[in-house]
């Protein structure tokens, strides 16, 4: 249907006067500077960080291969690079499915509960989730440390000899994360088993099927949507993690987040920061697509099914 | 009688859940525990001593980091929400109008992109505009975290907005008031609740906030997040223990103060 000249064209002018000031200041701190990243990611890097205003693809080329020193023609793979970004998707798949096999039983947990106390047991998962994601990674530092308290029980009771290294290792990061993000999957997961409707349930066990089999096919399916939202609010934050990398991997455990930072240290080079950050904020939009198909998916089903 | 068949039960799951409510909390809770340690040790036990409060309130450092932290906060959630609150009342209740999903795709945005990212993106323009006016105040700072705390503030407002009664303010031009005097005493009043909590929300946010800041803070602007951050690459003391549990203790009271602004409206 073509378009009618909008009879209410002058009475929506006062919603973007309304908005204006909230618009700007997103404009100036927020969404413009990104399109800057972009541009930069097409510049040549400055002799002191910074940029020169020369365009140049070098930023991007250096994302995935690098050049020999002697002789610039001989190209090979960044490996250095490369394993930065497997171990960030890696971790954060894994990261994703710790959370959502603690999370699922978790949620069911609470949404089983009788309903004047879910509030209390929801309060105590939201309250993590609201309080500083850098404490609770100390917290995880703290007890996973040499001396942690984690190995001066374990000395204790004689399990281990001498000292666990835990820190500064994939493991650790993984455990940072997978705490750190956990609340992220529970609450979607409670949302979708709230409206679980529990006559299906017993409809299932009625017609003889056993808890497994219930599980399976009757609940898994119905709360879907749930897994599937807390599985991207997981990961989104996982791919993208600065700070829990940099107090639990250390300086040679890098994630993409602690890669694109040093860039703009002491790597000055800043188009390849940028370019590293376009491509942190390409994988997070292929993980949006991918989460509001699955959504779409599942709202046409319904309508036809 | 005797319930035969629980259908809500699961075998395991019950265990499962609460092993992660233990997993939840014991490290805040071996935190806190040790920040009230007589010794140095975060595993050891020598006794109840408030020595590293003590020594945290003594530092200076830690003083003006977390003044400088509350007064950001509270500047960046009270800019935040004076700017949401028009923009949810132009967004929520209305005929859809065009734009309006780019409205919502800026104001949510800061939500979408990964923190690091934005953090990078505002060093580039920080230093961009440093070289070209010289200011090094902390109005980079207050921007930041503006901006960001924006969707956080406008949530809850456009949440409270929508549960409001239109026929209220019907009611008032009824009675001849005029757009102005609808919004000042039935609109208004009846947000308190919402901007309240979106206040708080955003204060939390920017409080908690700690990659953009790192970013585009200049020398001597270190926030206590920051501050905290640098620090731990240290030999650490139980003086860091009573600063974080300072911290959660006031996120603790802002986030059940939330709960309880929000909760009223059920």
């Amino acid at each position: 249907m073509a378009r009618a000249p909008d009879p209410d064209r002058d009475r929506h002018g006062w919603k973007w006067l309304l908005s204006a000031p909230a618009l700007v200041v997103l404009v100036l701190a927020a969404s413009g500077p990104l399109l800057i990243v972009a541009v930069y990611s097409f510049l040549s890097p400055g002799n002191m960080g910074g940029v020169a205003w020369e365009p140049s693809l070098e930023g991007w080329f250096k994302v995935f291969f690098s050049r020999d020193i002697f002789d610039p023609e001989n190209v090979s793979w960044n490996t250095a690079n490369l394993t930065v970004f497997w171990r960030t998707v890696w971790l954060s798949i894994q990261t994703t499915l710790i959370c959502a096999v603690l999370g699922f039983p978790t949620a069911w947990f609470i949404a089983t509960r009788p309903p004047h106390r879910r509030a209390l047991w929801l309060f105590l998962i939201t309250i993590p989730f609201w309080t500083n994601l850098l404490i609770r990674t100390f917290a995880i530092q703290e007890l996973i440390r040499g001396t942690g308290m984690l190995n001066t029980v374990l000395l204790a009771l004689h399990v281990i000899d001498e000292p666990l290294q835990l820190l500064y290792s994939n493991f650790a990061i993984l455990l940072g994360m997978a705490y750190v993000f956990l609340p992220l999957m529970v609450l979607p997961l409670y949302a979708a088993m709230d409206k679980l409707d529990f006559r299906l349930v017993e409809a299932g066990y009625d017609l003889y099927a056993s808890r497994w089999r219930v599980l399976w096919h009757v609940i898994l399916p119905l709360v879907k949507p749930g897994f599937v939202a807390g599985s991207i609010l997981v990961f989104i934050p996982s791919i993208g993690a600065y700070v829990t990398p940099r107090v639990l991997g250390g300086g040679r455990t890098m994630m993409l987040g602690n890669l694109i930072a040093l860039q703009f240290g002491q790597g000055r080079n800043w188009p390849l920061g940028a370019a590293l950050a376009m491509l942190l904020l390409i994988l997070v939009t292929v993980a949006l697509v991918v989460y509001l198909r699955a959504v779409n998916a599942e709202d046409e089903e319904k309508r036809h099914g | 009688m005797a319930r035969a068949y629980d259908v809500r039960r699961l075998p395991g799951f019950g265990a499962i859940a609460l092993l992660t409510f233990v997993l939840l909390y014991l490290p805040i809770l071996v935190l806190v525990v040790f920040s009230f340690n007589a010794g140095s040790s975060q595993s050891e036990w020598d006794g109840f001593s408030l020595q590293w409060y003590a020594a945290a309130f003594a530092n200076q450092q830690v003083q003006d980091v977390s003044i400088r932290s509350l007064w950001l906060a509270a500047v960046a959630a009270g800019v935040a929400t004076a700017l949401a609150v028009p923009a949810a009342l132009a967004t929520t209740r209305v005929s859809r109008f065009p734009g309006q999903t780019m409205i919502y795709a800026l104001i949510n945005q800061p939500l979408m992109v990964p923190e690091i990212v934005t953090g990078i993106a505002l060093l580039i323009c920080v230093a961009w505009v440093k070289v070209n006016t010289g200011y090094t105040g902390m109005g980079y700072l207050v921007a930041a975290h503006t901006a960001f705390c924006i969707p956080f503030a406008y949530l809850p407002i456009r949440a409270r907005l929508e549960t409001l009664d239109p026929t209220l303010e019907r009611a008032a031009s009824d009675l001849y008031a005029s757009p102005v005097q609808a919004f000042r005493f039935i609109t208004l009043p009846l947000l308190v609740p919402g901007i309240a909590a979106g206040f708080m929300l955003g204060f939390v946010i920017s409080l908690d906030t700690v990659v953009i800041t790192e970013f585009v803070k200049s020398a001597g602007q270190d926030t206590l997040p920051t501050y905290m951050l640098g620090q731990l690459r240290r030999i650490i003391t139980p003086e860091m223990n009573a600063i974080a549990t300072l911290f959660l203790a006031l996120s603790l009271v802002f986030v059940t103060a939330f709960f309880l602004i929000t909760r009223k409206r059920g």
